[in-house]
């Protein structure tokens, strides 16, 4: 069953302590470790390529689906799973993924997550990446989300870095038809010479479709940083991209946020900002007695949650 | 007590002092109120209490305690507030995280009490973030409870007053009253406010850096003459030295 490591990883990227309740299903080390579906929910594995189908039927509310990964050999794993969520469910779906590597050789995975949000649901999707482990070997994730959000549903999601993670490539594509409503909220820190890049690509496809995409950072060390969030309203339709980035030590980081409008009736604004911690925050917290890292720590983690 | 021997600031450009030789002592269960023309140095002074400014010379003690050399946290855990003239917004900090880590009571009901003791209603204030959507009275507000938050020797406050409804304006003078009451804090208020100056057990006017006056409230405002006379001046508007 789940040894010390497969806990903490999983404590890291879908907040579990035990084997989760409702649906879900544990990949370890490229294999289905434990899987649970319900009356609402079903996972079945895919038969053409390694992943899963999760289906979730039509009118399903208040109930929620873990699927971690969690790699403790090193390897390279894909997977590809496919997400087919019912008009006018309402659940909560924690996905992410956590390596332990203790090697000198490079651990890896590749997850390919395709969404089918059909009308009037509502999806929020909880992705989540931590590396851990003394080994010299990269960890590696390169997640792409693929996302069709049908009329008048509206998906939102949370994808967080926040730790122990070389290397990763974010591919997110989202489609959005008539009424339907997006919300991204992206955290990603990055120290040591780790390397992130985010590819958020938001096609505003139907009338009065909405989305608007936050993403915070934190590049320390040497690490780099490239974000790439790409908006286009292709009719009436209202989109807003805020890419704000906090800049330490050696760090570089690249924002290119891109809006464009095929449609007169299309509303989109970006706003891109890096720089250092304000020194004006710093100091108003060591007026309450922080000494200067305490004071860094508390506006890096504000600033981050 | 915090006494202040010959204590001088410059400019960052080494140009000017902006603070220049200032002699003070200010007693403890005492409200001063710092008064004076625009830029005549008065937050320049309040920093340098804080540690926030370095002094190009003087000394800064607390109860007989050599300051000067040390950083604003040490400083802040020897007791010395500060609350900004425009304080900064955070992203990602909610008032409860910042009365939280100001105060020495961390309870609910002490925030809580916080709030309302600078006419915020709890309720609505406690879990919003600190960010661009506060308004600019309510973010000094937050700033003031942050600072009532400490028990303090010394407290300093830079114009509270600015930009704040004249509702929570009352309830501010009577939370100053109450702490002058309630505490052996001594309590500094850089005010132009006459309300605030009535507060005050001394006025100190400050102009070009220097200590001009040290004087009683009604003094000040009873005399209609004080603002004309010769005594205060700044070097463009006042036109005489
Ligand atoms: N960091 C700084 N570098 C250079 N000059 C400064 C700096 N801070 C303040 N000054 C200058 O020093 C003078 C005093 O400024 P200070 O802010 O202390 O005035 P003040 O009395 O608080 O004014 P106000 O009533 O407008 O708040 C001003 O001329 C200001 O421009
Ligand atoms: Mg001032």
């Amino acid at each position: 069953m789940l040894d010390s490591i497969d806990k903490k990883l999983l404590k890291e990227v879908a907040d579990l302590h035990e084997i989760p309740q409702g649906a879900y299903n544990i990949r370890k080390n490229g294999e289905k470790l434990s899987r649970n579906t319900t009356a609402n929910i079903d996972i079945v594995t895919k038969e053409d390529k390694p992943g899963i189908d999760i289906i979730v039927k039509p009118g399903t509310k208040n109930e929620s689906v873990h699927i971690p990964v969690i790699l403790s050999a090193t390897m390279d794993d894909l997977v590809y799973n496919t997400f087919e969520i019912g008009e006018d469910a309402d659940v909560i779906i924690v996905a992410g993924c956590g390596i332990h590597n203790n090697t000198g050789e490079d651990s890896g995975h590749d997850g390919v997550h395709e969404f089918f949000i059909r009308r009037g649901a509502k999806v929020k999707y909880i992705e989540k990446h931590f590396g851990d482990g003394d080994g010299s070997g990269k960890r590696t994730l390169n997640p792409t989300t693929i996302m069709n959000i049908e009329e008048g549903a509206t998906a939102e999601l949370e994808l967080v870095q926040i730790k122990g993670v070389d290397n990763t490539k974010r591919d997110t594509v989202v489609r959005l038809e008539k009424d339907a409503k997006l919300i991204v909220s992206e955290r990603l820190l990055t120290y040591f010479d780790q390397t992130a890049e985010s590819i958020i690509t938001v096609e505003l496809l139907g009338s009065n479709s909405s989305a608007q995409v936050i993403s915070r950072s934190v590049a320390q060390n040497d690490s780099k940083q490239i974000f790439h969030l790409n908006m286009r309203g292709h009719t009436e339709c209202r989109g807003h991209i805020q890419c704000d980035s906090i800049i330490m030590h050696n760090a570089e980081v690249s924002a290119i946020p891109e809006i464009t409008a095929l449609s007169e009736g299309a509303e989109l604004v970006h706003e891109a900002a890096i720089g250092r911690i304000a020194s004006e925050q710093l100091t108003k917290l060591m007026c309450l007695g922080l000494n200067e890292q305490e004071a860094e720590e508390t506006i890096l983690q504000g600033f981050l949650a | 007590m915090l006494e202040l021997k010959n204590v001088s600031v410059s400019a960052k450009d080494n140009s000017v002092e902006i603070v220049n030789n200032v002699n003070l002592s200010l007693e403890k269960k005492k409200i001063y109120v710092i008064t004076g023309p625009n830029g005549g140095g008065k937050t320049s002074l309040a920093k340098a209490i804080m540690g926030i400014y370095p002094v190009s010379g003087g000394e800064i003690y607390l109860n007989g305690e050599d300051i000067t050399g040390k950083s604003i946290s040490e400083r802040a855990l020897l007791g010395i507030g500060y609350a900004f003239q425009s304080p900064p917004r955070f992203k990602g900090l909610f008032v409860r995280d910042l009365l939280s880590i100001a105060a020495d009571d961390k309870n609910e009901s002490k925030l809580f009490s916080l709030l309302a003791d600078v006419g915020l209603c709890a309720q609505d204030y406690i879990d919003r973030e600190l960010n661009a959507s506060f308004s600019g009275g309510e973010l000094k507000r937050v700033e003031i409870a942050s600072i009532l938050a400490r028990t303090l020797k010394v407290a300093l406050f830079d114009e509270p007053e600015a930009g704040i409804d004249l509702w929570s304006f009352q309830k501010l003078t009577e939370t100053f009253k109450k702490l002058n009451e309630t505490s052996d804090t001594t309590i500094v208020i850089i005010s132009h406010q006459e309300r605030i100056l009535r507060l005050a057990d001394n006025v100190i006017l400050i102009c070009n850096g220097k200590i001009a006056d040290i004087t009683e409230p009604d003094k000040i405002l009873g005399d209609i003459d004080y603002f004309t006379e010769p005594g205060c001046y700044c070097p463009n508007c006042f036109a005489r030295k």
